[in-house]
């Protein structure tokens, strides 16, 4: 069973208690939420990236060629 | 400017593992506060993990925000979201016994604005391509002061001997 510390700043004591049931499932949705959230980010990289790669491929420039260009 | 620190409490994980460190009835006595936590996750499923930052129990994700610039390898990026991060956590794959650094300075913390925080990060795991470092500014959306602090990961436990400490800081 996971277990939070918990120090209480007035008296100093500290605690180690098992989570709820509310709170395992609240971190079970939190960590699903991330990892959504991650894959669409991912996903929105991966097709930037490819839409970039496309564009130098139909010029026919390599990466480097292309940023000594903008320079 | 600040010109104390006074520590109030402070942490180390024990044996088993701590999914949370939550310190609670923060005294409203000082002008702000500081979070050093020195983290390192049980999971290994990832070259690092998050830091997550909560106020007060409140774990509504749209109550927080924040932006973030930082770096690994050779990749430097920036990237924001309306979630309750602030820093970064050593993996449990990287070299045993290492930890990261994270140091999370939070201003004005008992007064009835936003509460703003800022935080230097940075994972240390002896692994050259798996380390990050970061610099976030967050937020949290709320009045009310700031009486307690929850961190966590977002993925599985703080491991054994991860500490956190939490100061006092009186600008008088």
């Amino acid at each position: 069973m996971p277990t939070k510390l918990i120090i209480n700043c007035e008296t100093g004591e500290q605690t180690e208690v098992e989570l709820t049931a509310e709170e395992i499932a609240q971190r079970e949705a939190d960590a699903k939420a991330y990892e959504a959230d991650k894959k669409a980010k991912d996903a929105e990289l991966a097709a930037q990236a490819k839409v970039k790669a496309d564009v130098l491929k139909r010029l026919g420039l390599t990466e480097d060629e292309a940023k000594a260009l903008l320079s | 400017m600040a010109n104390t620190y006074t520590l109030i409490a402070s942490s180390t994980v024990g044996s088993g593992g701590a999914s949370t460190i939550d310190f609670t009835s923060i005294p409203a006595t000082y002008t702000d506060l500081v979070v050093k936590i020195s983290p390192r996750n049980t999971a290994s499923g990832s070259n690092w993990y998050l830091l997550k930052i909560q106020f007060n129990s409140d774990t509504t994700s749209a109550n927080y925000s924040y932006k973030l610039v930082g770096g690994f390898g050779s990749t430097a990026y920036s990237t924001g979201a309306t979630d309750r991060y602030g820093g970064y956590v050593t993996s449990g794959a990287r070299t045993a016994s290492t930890f990261g650094n994270t140091e999370i300075y939070i201003p004005n913390y008992a007064g009835s604005n936003n509460k703003s925080f800022s935080s230097d990060s940075v994972t240390e795991g002896n692994g050259s391509s798996y380390e990050i470092l970061g610099l976030w500014a967050g937020l949290w959306s709320s009045s009310a002061a700031i009486s307690g602090i929850t961190l966590s990961n977002d993925s599985d436990n703080f491991a054994q001997y991860s500490t956190a400490y939490l100061y006092g800081i009186s600008n008088s």
